[in-house]
């Protein structure tokens, strides 16, 4: 071997073992929590907490930030595979999902920290923004009971109405019951008015919208008895629920091309006024402000069906996060998280990003509409907090149904009948 | 004689050989880490069932059986199949036509090889936003507010005023044309360079023996484009069929089923669904199909050559 390999053959060794050290888990500092985080609308804000954090304590808060949150979800499972999860980060997947995490050991158990001081820190907060990130006693996913995340903030799904439209149709006040929404749609057809726009060409705005509904026609117990496989979707209250599509549709409530409209282009039709009411979310606030700032509207809740069972809208904890429990900083982050929580952090947060604040007295000093959003939080529900959710491929189908119902294709039967036939699928392969 | 036999025969020094591997190694190393062994790891969760964390569970072909029974899935097929026939037959049309037209003496052809390669640079979102403007439906206070219908209208043609992308019937051949309309200029680039490395001489030749432009077009740049006509369908049909960013930013999740590509199920079954195992399986079935298409493409077109 040459003198010149010699020194060849260490130097390309090297080379190659600082790369494949490279794919190992990065060493990361004492003083410094690293956040993976998927919120555009809140990364400067949340970059000027980080420093104020710092100033307060020395202890440096990096923030990263992956976007959409698609791409953040498949971020941090690919992280996850890899063993390279940064101190706090967050799971925007369903439970079953979050259940994986904690069950691989990459979720900190923060029920302790929550019970600290007499449960102070749990008691700052909404009781249904905690209930996302709690699995209670016997769940089925099997993970031992407490809370395992963090809100930053509350969500709420409500219908926005257009007061300006309104009024050119001579409608004195927005809707309370679905018979009185039907009239209102009437009523801004006769005047050329589009009544109504969402972005149902993401399917979960659909399937919120739907679940709505279900809770309101045929009670809580009924929709979990349907999810546990004991409720066919064959089942008349079912039926229902399909059928408020095809009465929206028939009394062409809906704006054109509604089926594959993007929530950022629902939002742009109903910020430009081109539809009376838009079913949408708390940020929509933000989105509106930025879009046309001298809008004036009003918020509501759907229209409930006459019913003995209320309609619950989805929302409870908006964004939140968890602790890394494999972390070294894992106690730093939960007491960062503590500080961000805290009410004069939430009131900042929400003051200048227009979200719902997971703390109670912070509440009371946000912007009156966002008020109006919050006044629903009693009775708030998500999939998140249920004790059983439906099956992923059940889900589509019944979302793609509902298009297909909203399009004409299909009839609610019709439609009740594929779900049921996926259902039933799903839960001969569950049972092998 | 064997590869070995074979240096033995040069009389290379062991210490070049061991060399010459060693250099050749960290290329290696990352062919194999990058390149075979997902390809691997990728076969190997076909064939589990795997929520994409977790321990997986082993099931055998289970996978593939259910694949072949997925009528969602063939469909999603046939609709990239559509898009590619689109792609292949209308943009690749004009970009020939356009490539040949700029092949010549004209006035401004550089400005043109401009303008038409700027759709393939755009973003596919940004494309899709961009159509989205044209195919919006909809009327505020009696006007359309989409690009199309408002010329419509304007062009007295207010029956053909449509839902282009909430229409079963319409929403795929939408997709097709835009994703025609952003890939053409890569096509067109692919064969001006190859119409420029035709001698010249040949034509001449032709002229003098009295063919025809029609004749020069079939005798003389057909054949000598064969090998870039291939390389420029290859490319047609791969991006073609696995076209989904495009479909995203037009349509959002799709119009029920009519609007699924393979790549979109493939999405769908991983963060959709969280069947990984499923999504793999999918994944290799794909890579199979667009791995056969290329072949038979380019067996297809050496019969053509020799013919």
């Amino acid at each position: 071997m040459t003198f010149r390999m010699k020194m060849l053959l260490p130097v390309i060794c090297g080379l190659m073992l600082l790369a494949v050290s490279g794919c190992g888990s990065p060493v990361k500092p004492v003083d410094q929590i690293e956040v993976w985080h998927w919120m555009t609308d809140r990364h400067d804000v949340l970059e000027q907490l980080a420093k104020q954090y710092e100033q307060e304590t020395g202890i440096k808060v990096k923030l990263e930030l992956f976007a959409p949150s698609d791409a953040y979800t498949q971020k941090i499972i690919a992280a996850a595979q890899a063993n390279v999860l940064p101190d706090i980060y967050g799971i925007l997947d369903k439970k079953s999902i979050v259940a994986a995490f904690i069950k691989a050991g990459f979720v900190m158990d923060l029920t302790p920290a929550y019970q600290a001081n007499n449960g102070a820190w749990e008691q700052s907060l909404f009781a249904k923004a905690l209930e996302t990130t709690r699995f209670a006693e016997g769940n089925a996913s099997k993970v031992p009971p407490g809370f395992y995340g963090v809100p930053i903030d509350t969500s709420s799904i409500q219908m926005v109405y257009n007061k300006n439209l309104l009024k050119k149709a001579g409608i004195a006040k927005p809707p309370a019951t679905f018979d009185e929404f039907i009239l209102d749609i009437e009523a801004l057809r006769r005047v050329g008015v589009t009544p109504f726009v969402s972005g149902f060409g993401e399917m979960w705005l659909l399937d919120c919208f739907a679940s709505n509904y279900a809770f309101n026609i045929m009670g809580e117990q009924k929709v979990m008895q349907t999810l546990r496989g004991e409720v066919p979707y064959t089942d008349p209250d079912w039926i229902k629920v399909l059928t408020i599509f095809k009465t929206l549709r028939d009394k062409k409530a809906f704006i054109e091309g509604i089926v594959t409209k993007g929530n950022k282009y629902s939002e742009q039709d109903f910020a430009l006024e081109r539809a009376a009411f838009s079913f949408n979310g708390w940020w929509c606030v933000n989105v509106y402000k930025g879009m046309n700032p001298g809008l004036s509207y009003g918020v509501v809740p759907l229209p409930a069906m006459a019913s003995p069972f209320p309609l619950k809208s989805w929302g409870g904890a908006g964004s939140w996060f968890v602790v890394n429990n494999t972390s070294r900083n894992k106690d730093k982050a939960v007491r960062f998280l503590q500080w961000l929580t805290a009410k004069e952090q939430q009131v900042f947060l929400s003051e200048k990003t227009l979200n719902l604040p997971a703390n109670r007295e912070a509440i009371r000093m946000i912007p009156p509409v966002l008020g109006d959003f919050a006044k629903a939080m009693d009775n708030m529900t998500h999939p998140t907090i249920w004790p059983v959710n439906e099956d992923p491929l059940v889900i589509e189908a019944f979302d793609k149904g509902l298009q297909a119902i909203i399009i004409g294709e299909k009839s609610p039967e019709s439609v009740a009948q594929d779900v049921q036939a996926v259902k039933a699928r799903q839960m001969a392969k569950a049972k092998k | 004689m064997g590869a070995h036999a074979q240096i033995r025969a040069l009389k290379i020094p062991n210490a070049d050989i061991y060399k010459n591997f060693l250099f050749v190694l960290p290329a290696v190393v990352i062919f194999l880490l990058f390149y075979i062994y997902p390809f691997f790891q990728l076969f190997y969760v076909s064939l589990h069932e795997w929520p994409g964390i977790g321990p997986m569970t082993f099931v055998g072909l289970q996978n593939f059986k259910d694949l072949a029974g997925d009528q969602i899935w063939w469909a999603s097929i046939g609709h990239a199949g559509y898009i590619t026939l689109i792609a292949l037959t209308f943009q690749n049309a004009l970009a020939f036509a356009l490539a040949l037209a700029c092949d010549r003496e004209i006035r401004m052809k550089r400005f043109y090889r401009v303008i038409f390669f700027i759709p393939p640079v755009l973003s596919e979102v940004v494309v899709g936003i961009l159509w989205n403007w044209v195919l919006n439906a909809g009327q505020q206070n009696g006007q359309q507010i989409g690009l199309l219908n408002a010329f419509l209208v304007q062009a007295g043609l207010p029956n053909l005023v449509h839902g282009w992308l909430s229409d079963p019937k319409t929403a795929l051949t939408c997709i097709a044309v835009v994703h025609a309309w952003k890939g053409f200029g890569w096509g067109f680039m692919l064969l001006l360079a190859g119409l420029q490395t035709i001698d010249r001489q040949l034509y001449e030749a032709a002229r003098v023996d009295g063919a025809s432009s029609w004749r020069m077009f079939w005798n003389v740049t057909v054949p000598m484009m064969f090998p870039v006509i291939t390389v420029v369908m290859i490319l047609t049909i791969l991006g073609s069929m696995q076209v989904f960013v495009l479909i995203l930013s037009l349509v959002n999740q799709g119009l029920v089923y009519h609007t699924e590509v393979p790549v979109t199920r493939i999405l769908g079954a991983m963060s959709g669904t969280n069947q990984f195992g499923y999504a793999c399986a999918q994944a290799v079935i794909f890579g199979a199909i667009l791995l056969t298409v290329s072949f038979l493409v380019k067996k297809l077109s050496g019969f053509g050559k020799q013919a």
